[in-house]
């Protein structure tokens, strides 16, 4: 019975502290270190107790399931806001996937994505975009202009109003005239 | 995704939400639309139109105007302002909400896909909401409205998909409210006094498609 004991103490004679639970990333089964480590490194999750209030800025894929107020600014990297994830934010990135709310413009330079259950109330510049069904949107939509992800000066709401009738089309997405 | 997920439609679904599909979108029914061309036609006439959709948002119809006709879209959807009112209990507010709701400047806007909008509306809040969307309609703007001719109590909205110019599919959701009127013809030219009608098309599902101009 004493044995048990000294089969539980460390070799040095030194107690042993708690170690913290490994970094699990979701969706990563198994203790695979090698890769884990490689998640870690390019995705970075804000979880649901954390709020910022400011700007948010990075250089790597970023998934939101907080709340942020202010502006957010991914320059060629994918920002997803999860399903708990409540933004009140100017957003710009390469991608926008939308799983929770929404508040204020998102600017794309590659797509914006709104999944079902995803809500957005405001303006999208974005070559690309994709609605699903059950999916709430308010605002308007410009898959003309090129996006800039991180402009100087973001666009203010009464900016918003303003139609573009007379900007010039850029990038790959030209107008298909309607066969009459 | 799992394997289920890929086989086949989840067996048990969350409760009906408004605003969700109640069938698949493969079968939803269509109708053969000919104003719905006129209406492109008129849009691809300027460069960068801006277009204002007074539906639900439709993820297809946005793919549509903003990749292939290279629309600016703006996405007002009148059918849940009105579901609020319903359930607010502030119905006799509606006519002054709608007065306000339009930020567009004036003749800004190259196009107005106005759906059966209309039909669900009382009198008071129809006129104030063709008097707003007259004037944010550019001069030779064009405005697309369908209206209803048989006396159905319909109580569900419809989210209509375009699958191309010629064809519309239709599928229905729930609402907080019927519709409203069957209106003639009279009272449809009289209500858009501000505008002239291009065309107009009886359909035969009993859906009279009006497709409106601003006099330049």
């Amino acid at each position: 019975m004493w044995k048990r004991d000294e089969a539980v103490r460390p070799a040095s004679g030194q107690p042993t502290a708690p170690q913290p639970p490994a970094p699990s990333i979701p969706g990563t089964p198994g203790p695979r270190p090698d890769a884990s480590q490689h998640m870690e490194k390019d995705i970075v999750n804000i979880g649901k107790s954390v709020v910022i209030k400011g700007e948010l800025n990075g250089s790597e894929d970023l998934t939101i399931e907080g709340h942020v107020e202010g502006t957010i600014q991914l320059r060629d990297h994918v920002l997803t806001i999860g399903p708990n994830g409540r933004i009140k934010a100017q957003v710009f990135a390469k991608s926008v996937i939308v799983l929770g709310e929404v508040t204020g413009n998102v600017t794309a330079s590659d797509k914006v994505d709104i999944r079902d259950n995803g809500s957005v109330d405001g303006d999208i510049i974005s070559p690309r975009v994709a609605i699903a069904e059950g999916a709430h949107f308010r605002g308007s939509v410009d898959m003309q202009r090129k996006a800039t992800p991180a402009p100087s000066q973001p666009k203010t709401p009464q900016a918003t109003a303003q139609p573009q009738g007379q900007s010039s089309t850029q990038g790959s997405q030209q107008p298909q005239p309607v066969r009459a | 995704m799992g394997l289920l997920d890929r086989l086949g439609p989840r067996r048990s679904e969350p409760e009906e939400r408004p605003g969700r599909p109640t069938t698949a979108a493969a079968e939803d029914p269509v109708f053969a639309t000919k104003a719905l061309r006129k209406f492109l036609s008129s849009l691809t006439a300027h460069e960068s139109p801006v277009l204002l959709d007074l539906g639900p948002v439709v993820g297809s119809n946005v793919s549509f105007f903003g990749e292939q006709l290279g629309c600016k879209i703006f996405v007002e959807d009148i059918f849940a302002d009105i579901d609020r009112h319903v359930r607010g209990g502030k119905l006799e507010q509606l006519p002054a909400f709608l007065k306000q709701r339009f930020p567009q400047v004036t003749n800004t806007v190259d196009g107005i896909l106005c759906w059966d909008l209309i039909d669900y509306l009382d009198k008071a809040s129809a006129a104030e909401l063709a008097n707003e969307l007259t004037r944010v309609l550019r001069p030779d703007g064009a405005l697309l409205g369908f209206f209803g001719t048989a006396q159905a109590q319909v109580q569900n909205y419809t989210k209509y998909i375009i699958s191309d110019e010629m064809t519309l599919k239709h599928r229905p959701y729930p609402s907080a409210r019927g519709r409203q009127a069957t209106l003639l013809n009279r009272d449809i030219i009289r209500l858009f006094s501000g505008l002239r009608v291009s065309d107009s098309f009886l359909l035969q599902n009993n859906l009279r498609e009006i497709l409106f101009r601003k006099p330049a």
